[in-house]
């Protein structure tokens, strides 16, 4: 055998006369069926495939209310729509739940923006003075958006919007306040010396302070990016966990709709205007579609 | 606390969508960047429609048959060992669809040591270059100064994978590419072979070989040359690029229906070299 499979936190034991299959599986030293199955909770377990370590009691809990929080953003939500859309029409459970991952992956609400909102704590820490000049640092760019896209070189579209921000809210939602107000809770209810949950400490303490300084109103994503570092995750980790979580939802609503059909999902079957249509006697000035 | 947001920019856009992209009028035609499909459009490729649907101009003949062999010879390779190729093997040999495998094979092509990155990377590293040519800056200079960048990741591994500070050159596997020459004889019949881009592809060669970089120009550097000659922006690039490897990794999911389930590359347990802790009990 030349090439093998290099990790450090999966191990498997064939069976006696079969090669191919395990009859012993071990996570980070656990055997996953013989003993972990028995006692682990599912999330733990989660938590211990991405840090090869057990969460502490109160990573524990935090990664349970980041869990609820995430699991369903709504069926109006980007990502949702899109599951929603692939079961209206009828397409497969693994077409929905791409659709999903997909269109959830991005800047605005996505997994993406959890990544920068993660990298820039990173970099900022808990230090307002600092966040409030990597804010200013974002507004000085002042480019259109056709601007960035056009100096780009990467296959993202740039940021648009400062991360972990909403750029069309007119006050931070109650369930961000809500789930950041839970998430602070649950650690000091299940860490007894208090040490821990930094970041979801100090962004509830300094929400307004950088909503001022933003001009917007927190979001979900800095919430999650939060949680995502007091669970001692890096960015990379952050941002693939963010779509992974946010996966059950997206699935049920994908599920429902398939059952219902596509008479009962919205087509806008009025809503789209083609501004330069040739039969059109008057065409419309289109809104922000310059070429790029 | 209450900010402006963005509330009339949402309910503009609340069951109104404007486009020039085109649209449906169900029963009667489509219209696509303001010509009718079936009646104006007729006589345009798969290739041409495309292109015009991305760049919202129509490409003559020739050009249009550069964009289509550009596919034909650079991105569509039949080798399952490929990363995204993979994705569709795997995913016949597991018996999943062909499509899923494909779609996901075609996610899978945004990948950072091949695929849409560099392609995209080294399409705007040359039109960055020829900007800064243009201004007067020396060759030499601006690529000194692109080699001098600090960066906190590597193509190849590590947290933070990134592009190369000079994207375009060099490849994963081998350093020579097959793609190349052949590539270059295709333009060369249609007189695409020596655009201002395709020259500065070439001139960038060189002054790095004279810099003693070892290495090759690849085909994403002449791809982009060739694109950037016909005037599309990396923006357009990256859209005319998003399916370039679609038949390549078709290919290789039609070639995984015809055998086993199961059989594509099976490993076994004494395969994985596990290098964690040792064995422990979930107290």
């Amino acid at each position: 055998m030349k090439e093998k499979i290099t990790t450090a936190f999966w191990n498997e034991v064939a069976e006696p006369d079969d090669p191919y299959s395990a009859e012993r599986c071990y996570c980070s030293g656990y055997d996953v069926y013989g003993d972990l199955i028995k006692k682990a909770a599912w999330l733990d377990y989660l938590y211990l495939l991405f840090k090869q370590t057990r969460p502490t009691q109160e990573q524990s809990a935090l990664l349970n209310v980041l869990a609820i929080a995430v699991a369903n953003p709504g069926p109006r939500e980007h990502s949702v729509q899109a599951a929603m859309s692939a079961g209206a029409g009828g397409s497969g459970a693994a077409a929905s739940l791409m659709a999903a991952i997909g269109v959830g992956a991005g800047n605005l609400g996505g997994a993406r923006e959890v990544f920068h909102m993660m990298q820039a704590w990173q970099r900022c820490g808990n230090n307002l003075p600092r966040w409030l000049e990597y804010f200013a640092g974002f507004s000085e760019q002042n480019c259109s958006a056709s601007d960035v896209q056009e100096s780009s070189g990467d296959v993202w579209l740039p940021l648009e919007h400062p991360p972990g921000f909403a750029p069309h809210g007119v006050r931070c939602a109650q369930p961000v306040k809500q789930t950041l107000t839970r998430l602070v809770e649950c650690y000091k209810e299940s860490n007894r010396d208090g040490r821990g949950g930094e970041h979801t400490s100090w962004l509830l303490q300094h929400r307004e302070e950088l909503e001022v300084a933003v001009n917007m109103p927190l979001a979900m994503t800095s919430v999650i990016a939060a949680a995502m570092l007091d669970l001692e995750f890096d960015a990379e980790q952050g941002e693939m966990l963010t779509l992974l979580l946010r996966l059950p939802g997206a699935a049920a609503h994908a599920l429902e709709q398939r059952e219902r059909g596509w008479k009962s999902f919205p087509f806008h079957g009025d809503d789209l205007t083609v501004t330069n249509d040739p039969q059109r006697e008057l065409p419309i000035a289109p809104v922000n579609s310059s070429e790029i | 606390m209450k900010f402006e947001g963005g509330i009339d920019k949402l309910s503009f856009w609340e069951n109104n969508w404007l486009t020039d992209m085109g649209g449906w009028f169900p029963g009667e035609r489509v219209v696509l960047r303001g010509q009718d499909m079936f009646s104006e459009l007729k006589d345009l490729t798969w290739m041409g429609q495309l292109m015009l649907g991305i760049c919202g101009r129509q490409f003559d003949e020739k050009q249009v048959q550069l964009f289509d062999g550009i596919w034909r010879i650079s991105t569509s390779f039949p080798d399952p060992r490929l990363w995204n190729n993979r994705i569709a093997a795997l995913a016949v040999s597991a018996r999943s669809t062909s499509n899923l495998g494909v779609s996901a094979g075609l996610a899978v092509s945004e990948a950072t040591i091949y695929g849409h990155r560099p392609l995209l990377a080294t399409m705007k590293f040359l039109c960055s270059t020829q900007e800064l040519l243009e201004r007067g800056e020396p060759l030499a200079s601006i690529l000194i100064e692109r080699l001098n960048i600090q960066v906190n990741g590597r193509p190849g591994s590590g947290k933070n994978r990134q592009v190369a500070k000079i994207p375009g050159f060099g490849r994963p596997i081998t350093k020579q590419d097959e793609r190349v020459i052949p590539l270059l004889e295709f333009a060369e019949t249609l007189g695409f072979s020596d655009g201002v881009y395709v020259r500065l592809a070439n001139d960038i060669e060189s002054m790095l070989q004279s810099f003693g970089h070892n290495l090759r120009m690849n085909i994403s550097m002449l791809m982009g040359a060739m694109c950037a000659d016909q005037g599309l922006t990396p923006r357009q690039y990256y859209h005319y690029i998003t399916l370039c490897f679609s038949a390549g990794i078709m290919f290789c999911a039609r070639d995984a229906e015809k055998k086993p389930e199961g059989s594509f590359f099976p490993h076994r347990c004494e395969c994985i070299d596990y290098q964690g802790p040792g064995m422990r009990d979930w107290e």
